[in-house]
């Protein structure tokens, strides 16, 4: 193993004072997350756009920074396999993306009723036919009643962020909820930039299972007892009463992490200009081509607000009922065919014909910004 | 500086990711703003292939494929004649005045149709004999994606050839990059070739002048056949 020092104070970590720039792409940027996250175990399985993340991840087992590191035999066998790791009690990471998230989509919502802890990131990609390796967030809607919270990050910068600070989200007691890092694949996996990092000989103090709010690999208490013993697998209400409650109590340990959200990210969204008449809505790499198309309504006299949404689960509901309350206009460019951010903010808001959901894109095809500046002019005249 | 928005469009194999990850870290080491990033479909050679580079003095925000370059860097011939590009033409959404090189040693393969949109455009449009300044100069193809930068810094001298050295030392000496399988493998090939990093990145560097110097300017008029060859002139 090499040597790293556990920092003393997780600020050491998240905010520490040395600091690095390096132009790095959005995988190598999970590798440095990683290293500085003090994990016990990663479990690969290759697919595009993520393959490069875990593929670095190795390199970090290589180089002695993870005891231990194995690729499974596939996406569902690797999700099975973290599960297990993590009711083993250690500290577990992988990643996945597009097909393979849905290969392996029966364990996440089986993570969430199992609390356990772990980060996975999550790299969109198309997954529909014909056949996509670029980017498109749909798989994103199909995740987001699965019990996992959601981080989406906008570039690689986010990515190393989120991907460490998800480790102190997910592992508080009265959350202990597996946690999803998303970023657009390509746009921000493979896009080359600069990324400030803290010093490699720092890292995360180590997780503690007895901080688990469910006994580690107990086949005689909740999680592992309800899936073998007779009052649940028994067909009668009270093996019904056990599942509903006990999906209640995900949904609340879902609820209770907004708090660390607030502590570790600095809120479940970001704003600029909020008092603007119009307002962008976005996540993901969306917030970035919304900010070139800012630049260009401004130039136009035209004044926009800009909401970037971090956290889609817990969704920031009262955040953005209060911001859109004076808002005339509320536009939502997303990089998928079905909307389900427009769809996810208008269940919201008062008054959701004010909701533009659009520009759209998908099947991996960037946005140009002057589609977003398209509808910026055309919610003018009724901002006038 | 206004932002370059760089288009490289090439074949699978030829180096094109690895172009642009060069000029970019050269452009942080000239203390610019950069982005970098690929687009390719399943991993095979001679596919298409680009990659793009966005350079700044100010912040860079746009994500993904550059849709509207004001230079288009094209790495095999294929991509004009065959169509082997994610857009068609293969010069589209080319600002205005912008700027196109294209490796060949012999016909740009740029049909009069197209010729007559570049010209209205106002486009400037060079040649450069990118792979076989790579053959003769580095003794490998693999090289050619270098004479393609050094025909760049040619016509524009976005990054400077001090930092490029140091971007192609990186690249290729340093421990800290991982390639996929593919690319280290061709990564060990050029190793291979050479025996001392420094002999590598020499090479490397004078494809690259050589490149610099050997890039052409072509008139567009005169490509249409209805000028001088040399100056566009009528008659």
């Amino acid at each position: 193993m090499i040597e790293q020092r556990v920092a003393l104070m997780v600020d050491e970590v998240f905010q520490p004072t040395r600091c690095e720039s390096r132009f790095i792409t959005g995988s190598e940027a999970v590798k440095e997350a990683i290293q500085r996250s003090n994990i016990t175990m990663a479990i690969a399985y290759p697919i595009t756009p993520q393959s490069e993340s875990m593929h670095l991840v190795g390199d970090l087992y290589a180089e002695g920074y993870i005891p231990d590191y194995f690729r499974g035999e596939s996406e569902f066998a690797v999700m099975g396999q973290v599960a297990g790791a993590a009711m083993g009690g250690v500290r577990v990471f992988t990643a996945t993306g597009g097909p393979g998230t849905l290969r392996a989509f029966e364990m996440f919502p089986c993570w969430a009723g199992m609390r356990l802890p772990i980060v996975c990131c999550f790299f969109t990609r198309g997954v529909n036919s014909p056949l996509s390796i670029q980017p498109d967030t749909i798989e994103m809607a199909f995740l987001l009643d699965t019990g996992i919270i959601m981080l989406h990050a906008e570039g690689a910068q986010d990515l190393y962020d989120f991907t460490l600070r998800a480790f102190a989200i997910a592992e508080q007691t009265d959350v202990h909820i597996p946690v999803g890092v998303f970023a657009d694949g390509f746009f921000v996996t493979h896009t080359r930039e600069m990324v400030t990092v803290g010093p490699p000989d720092v890292k995360l103090p180590p997780y503690d299972p007895h901080r688990s709010p469910v006994p580690a690999m107990d086949m005689e208490g909740v999680p592992v007892r309800h899936m073998r013993d007779p009052f649940v697998m028994k067909s009668n209400f009270i093996s019904y009463a056990a599942h509903a409650s006990w999906q209640q109590e995900i949904l609340a340990a879902v609820e209770r992490s907004r708090k660390y959200v607030h502590e570790y990210l600095g809120g479940l969204l970001e704003t600029e200009n909020e008092e603007a008449d119009i307002l962008i809505m976005a996540a993901g790499t969306a917030v970035s081509q919304s900010r070139e198309a800012i630049q260009l309504a401004r130039a136009q006299g035209i004044d926009v607000g800009l909401v970037k949404i971090k956290c889609l689960r817990p969704f920031p509901t009262e955040e953005i009922q209060h911001l859109a309350r004076r808002a005339r206009a509320i536009v939502v460019p997303e990089f998928n065919r079905v909307g389900w951010l427009a769809r996810e903010i208008k269940s919201v808001v008062e008054d959701n014909s004010r909701v533009v959901g659009a520009p759209r894109v998908f099947g991996g095809m960037t946005m140009p910004s002057e589609m977003i500046l398209a509808q910026l002019q055309a919610c003018v005249p009724a901002t006038r | 500086m206004k932002m370059a928005l760089i288009r490289m469009s090439g074949l699978g194999g030829q180096g094109l990711v690895t172009a642009a990850h060069i000029l970019g870290t050269a452009a942080t080491k000239d203390g610019l703003m950069a982005t970098v990033n690929p687009f390719f479909g399943a991993e095979k050679r001679l596919a298409p292939a680009e990659s793009y580079v966005r350079i700044s003095a100010e912040p860079i925000y746009q994500r993904g494929e550059v849709l509207f370059p004001n230079i288009i860097m094209i790495f095999h011939p294929h991509v004009i004649t065959l169509g082997k590009c994610y857009t068609m033409p293969f010069f589209d959404g080319l600002q205005p005045e912008g700027t196109i090189i294209v490796n060949t040693d012999g016909d740009l393969g740029i049909g009069r149709e197209d010729l007559e949109k570049l010209s209205a455009l106002g486009a400037r449009l060079y040649s450069i004999p990118a792979t076989a300044i790579a053959v003769r100069v580095a003794e490998t193809e693999l090289a050619t994606n270098m004479a393609m930068l050094g025909a760049l810094i040619g016509i524009a001298r976005i990054v400077t050839f001090g930092s490029l050295r140091e971007a192609v030392l990186e690249r290729f000496g340093g421990a800290k990059f991982v390639a996929s399988g593919t690319t280290a493998a061709l990564d060990n090939v050029l190793a291979a070739k050479f025996t001392k990093m420094d002999q590598l990145v020499d090479r490397n560097m004078q494809v690259m002048e050589a490149a610099a110097e050997a890039v052409q300017e072509h008139s567009i008029t005169a490509l249409r056949g209805d000028g001088c060859r040399v100056c566009g002139r009528q008659g």
